[in-house]
């Protein structure tokens, strides 16, 4: 499933590397102790600090630290153990100290790999260059007034983690899955919540082409702050194809920071090249280096919590999934968690069946996610439970889920008021079948005669006279019995 | 009564409040009126006449109460680079000018929890960045010292010239200074008093506008060198809020003054008697070493190799730290605004209006030394000098306690000198060394020129060894008999 861009001069690939802007879970800020809450009030969440008055000193957030750690060692990465915090110089009213506190040339998480799993059932590693600690800078409103703009100081100091890929990928596909993977990860470890929509996950996509075959870089355009993984997708599709064709014009691509608008579907040239900035980056003076020891990140190591790859690998060893049931039940904690639960005690493969096919398929139709889910855990493992027992039959049991689905009740409740027992009393069936038999002895006939597919038909009769509630198998044998006599 | 109140000093006013020979109160009104009879030498950008009278009450209080804190009821005045709730705090820059903190600096909230009382904010070079105190926006100080035999007004030395000025004048008892390359020395040497940068890391930075981080150093500047043990104790401590500030106790420093020298070895650095240094600081030196050697020193002659390399990298690593630290003036969240066509337009008319020449000359060489192309082979190489620096007092200090060299190049020059930058900058050759290392140094008037003009001696030990420090310092003091201005 690669991606070529057929263009007139020939084919071509594109290679795309993304940095990822991941708000670190923490109630604190990066060099402050204000709060980092999302949709307060227009500056509440503002210490002298964060607003860089005279004299006010940044102080780092360990627990920031703890969280940068924590997701390099997610990334399966070196965490480097000196690492120092720099000033990158510029100057723009959303940034009170006139520079923002990063890291440069020595950051706190060296070179990881990300695997990619892929809906064809491939995986692909994709490289981390590497992750740094930063903090975000203000917002400012433009549109409260004719000639002013207003500058609100909430997020300027949220801690951020840029975690900085490798030029790895090799189509929006992988981008996409990029995204989605690292997102995974940095639930699991709970280091980032991975919202794009409230902008705690943002993503810039680097993205330069070449021709099928050659090894080259060429130059790179940079996509800015694109706000969800359909939009990365489009974005690097749109500009892999406006390389193609200015390459194909004869014309050269500029190194330069593009602006994706979905709503036009195209990408704009946002900052120039005469403007690019001398960040003049040095060691931030007011900061100690950060020296880490190493029990501080052998403790964060031991209280890792199981990733998508260690649970997929899990799942398909310890519940006998395939790859892509597997995949989709680790790609969210919760939705793994959920699996996990109703598959306890029970067929682990009814209940990814379960799981995947019927309630993700009613979960996406009400897009919300399993958290919101009408259907418990412990009342889908019941349905399972009396599909096992013969108490229901399979057709019964989705009747009673979309039952479920529909009032949220639980599974008894459910199966009681729809009087959903089916009948695996032999005799009433027998009856039943007899019925049948005796009034279509024409059927009868074609079946003795070779007509095997006349089965189906008396079952389904079968059940219609016993208003759906007969046990299928019991019926099927009862008739094949009687048939051969 | 007036002006023999102001003439005392911190240990005897100290006892002498305690014994309720005098109140807080009335040592305060006789400090306030001298600033008013000294207004010529524009010490005090700020009065704070009512908040002194206040805090002075307070301290007769607990006085009275038997709960006298350690500098209890004791005037002293704050240097202007110091944040201060409620009172105008400008950094003598336009750019600040207005600007009320709502906030107090570590500093001075441990001196003001001491029990002092605050009479006002001293002038200053802008922004603590130069060396004769005649870069401040609200003007140039006067050296209260005059020569003998002509008719010159001096500079009181910068950047902490106010606080030099104001205590040799007996305008505060003692003031606050801070040190980024000398600033706190070489006004104590123009003005005949004691000034002690002491370790980096010991005092905190937070509230103090800052220059250049990993040189700012707040310290005392006071009348004798028990009055700065004394000072430097309420100062000094460690602050969470400043990860540069340093864990450690803080030791006694009044303590150990009176163990005299006896047994220390004195290194005198043959680096600091460049060809051309002037003959009397060269002969106050000499005399310097044979007082300690008198008083049962060793001195021991030593080398500070990468002495002459201390000034250029002082001058590439203090601006650009400065470069960085002044961005966030930058008319957006307080001071200065002035309106622009657009965001960079008002950036641009806001700093050139709000910054004074020489803080845009740093400024400009701050960014320059950072630059693309540039950083290696200026900030870089700078801080692998500094690195040598370092290396060579540490090797001193295996070999010597303490190391004796003159403070400044001279004694105090005219305020209307014609003085190019460079010779300027040059004042600071002997303090920027410690400045870089980070280790304790201190200035004692050891003498006067044939003008009459003080002069002082440096005193430099290693890392947190404050206590040496102070019994060099005295047993300088002891010998030197120096005396002081009267008040006014």
């Amino acid at each position: 499933m690669s991606y070529i861009i057929k263009g007139e001069t020939g084919d071509w690939e594109v290679v795309i590397g993304l940095e990822v802007h991941a708000q670190v879970t923490s109630k604190a800020k990066l060099f402050s102790g204000a709060p980092t809450e999302f949709g307060a009030e227009p500056n509440t969440q503002v210490s002298f600090v964060d607003a860089a008055m005279p004299g006010m000193l940044p102080v780092l957030n360990e627990y920031a630290v703890e969280q940068a750690v924590k997701t390099g060692l997610g990334l399966k990465a070196k965490v480097n153990r000196n690492s120092v915090f720099a000033r990158k110089n510029y100057f723009y009213a959303d940034l009170p100290f006139g520079y923002q506190i990063s890291q440069f040339d020595q950051p706190i998480v060296g070179e990881g790999t990300i695997v990619l799993d892929m809906p064809d059932g491939t995986s692909r590693a994709v490289g981390v260059e590497r992750l740094h600690l930063e903090q975000d800078a203000g917002k400012l409103v433009h549109d409260m007034h004719a000639t002013k703009s207003f500058v609100d100081l909430n997020r300027a100091g949220v801690p951020l983690m840029e975690i900085v890929s490798k030029p790895d990928m090799r189509s929006p596909e992988e981008a996409g899955a990029y995204l989605r993977k690292l997102r995974a990860i940095l639930r699991y470890l709970g280091t980032c919540d991975g919202n794009m929509e409230e902008g705690s996950m943002r993503c810039d996509a680097n993205v330069s082409v070449r021709p099928v075959g050659s090894k080259e870089l060429r130059t790179r355009c940079e996509i800015k702050n694109v706000n969800s993984v359909r939009f990365v997708m489009q974005a690097i599709d749109h500009e892999a194809r406006r390389h193609v064709e200015v390459y194909e014009g004869g014309g050269k691509i500029d190194q330069e920071t593009r602006l994706y608008d979905p709503g036009q579907n195209e990408t704009r040239a946002m900052r120039s090249k005469e403007m690019a900035h001398d960040y003049r980056y040095f060691p931030d003076p007011d900061l100690l280096p950060v020296e880490l020891t190493e029990e501080f990140v052998a403790q964060i190591a031991k209280n890792l919590p199981e990733l998508p790859d260690d649970k997929k690998a899990r799942f398909e060893k310890e519940y006998g999934l395939t790859a892509y049931d597997a995949d989709v039940l680790v790609s969210e904690k919760e939705n793994a968690l959920f699996f996990e639960e109703v598959a306890k005690g029970r067929d682990p493969k009814q209940a990814a069946n379960w799981v995947i096919t019927n309630l993700f398929g009613v979960l996406n139709k009400k897009g919300v996610g399993i958290t919101e889910s009408p259907v418990s855990a412990k009342n889908l493992g019941r349905l399972i439970d009396l599909i096992a027992d013969n108490t229901i039959s399979g057709r019964q049991a989705k009747e009673a889920f979309e039952a479920m689905v529909e009032t949220g009740k639980d599974t008894d409740a459910i199966v009681a008021e729809k009087g959903l027992k089916q009948i695996t009393d032999t005799g009433a069936i027998a009856a039943a079948v007899d019925q049948v038999l005796a009034a279509n002895a024409d059927k009868v006939a074609q079946f003795k005669a070779g007509k095997e597919q006349v089965l189906g038909w008396f079952v389904g009769q079968v059940m219609k006279a016993s208003q759906g509630k007969a046990n299928p198998a019991m019926c099927n044998e009862l008739l094949r019995k009687k048939l051969a006599q | 009564m007036s002006s023999e109140l102001t003439a005392l000093t911190i240990a005897e006013a100290r006892s002498r409040l305690r014994r309720k020979e005098f109140s807080a109160l009335e040592l305060t009104e006789a400090h306030l009126s001298a600033m008013e009879r000294a207004r010529h030498l524009n010490a005090y950008i700020t009065e704070t006449a009512d908040l002194a009278r206040e805090r002075a009450k307070d301290s007769d209080k607990r006085i009275a109460a038997g709960e006298a804190r350690a500098m209890d009821g004791i005037p002293i005045g704050m240097k202007d680079l110091f944040c201060t709730e409620g009172v105008q705090t400008t950094a003598a820059s336009h750019i600040l000018e207005g600007f009320t903190p709502p906030y107090e600096s570590t500093v001075s909230q441990k001196l003001r929890d001491a029990g002092t009382v605050m009479l006002g904010k001293l002038n200053l070079d802008e922004f603590a960045m130069g060396s004769a105190n005649i870069t401040s926006y609200f003007g140039a100080v006067k050296n209260p010292w005059v020569p003998k035999g002509r008719n010159a007004e001096l500079v009181p030395g910068g950047s902490s010239g106010g606080s030099a000025a104001a205590t040799s004048a007996h305008l505060c008892m003692a003031a606050t200074g801070t040190d980024t390359g000398g600033s706190i020395r070489q006004p104590a040497s123009f003005c005949g008093l004691v000034g002690v940068k002491p370790t980096y890391g010991r005092c905190s930075r937070w509230g103090v506008v800052a220059f250049a981080s990993s040189l700012d150093q707040a310290g005392p500047i006071t009348r004798n060198v028990r009055d700065a043990a004394i000072m430097l104790k309420a100062m000094c401590g460690h602050d969470p809020k400043d990860s540069t500030s340093a864990n450690l106790p803080v030791p006694d420093f009044e303590a150990v003054l009176g163990q005299g020298v006896k047994g220390l070895r004195i290194g005198i650095p043959k680096e600091y008697r460049p060809d051309g240094l002037n003959a009397e600081v060269n002969a106050l030196w000499n005399k310097g070493i044979d007082w300690l050697e008198k008083a049962g020193a060793t001195i021991v002659d030593i080398s500070l190799p990468h002495t002459k390399y201390a000034l250029p990298t002082y001058y590439i690593v203090a601006p650009a730290e400065a470069s960085s630290n002044l961005a966030r003036y930058d008319g957006v969240r307080f001071g200065l605004r002035v309106p622009g066509k657009n965001l960079d337009d008002m950036y641009a008319k806001t700093r050139a209006a709000g910054f004074g020449a020489e803080v845009k000359r740093r400024i400009m060489i701050g960014t320059y030394v950072l630059s693309a192309g540039y950083y290696d082979a200026y900030y870089v190489k700078a801080q692998k000098v500094r690195a040598l620096i370092v290396r060579d007092f540490n090797e001193a200090f295996a070999k010597v306690d303490a190391i004796l060299t003159p403070t400044a190049p001279s004694a105090a020059f005219g305020i209307n000198d014609k003085i190019d930058t460079i010779t300027m900058y040059l004042n600071d050759v002997f303090t920027v060394p410690a400045s870089l290392a980070g280790i304790p140094a201190a200035s004692v008037p050891a003498g006067l020129t044939a003008e009459g003009l003080p002069l002082g001696l440096q005193v430099l030990t290693k890392r947190w060894d404050e206590e040496t420090l102070f019994r060099v310092c005295q047993s300088l003091e002891d010998a030197a008999g120096f005396k002081g201005l009267a008040p006014l």
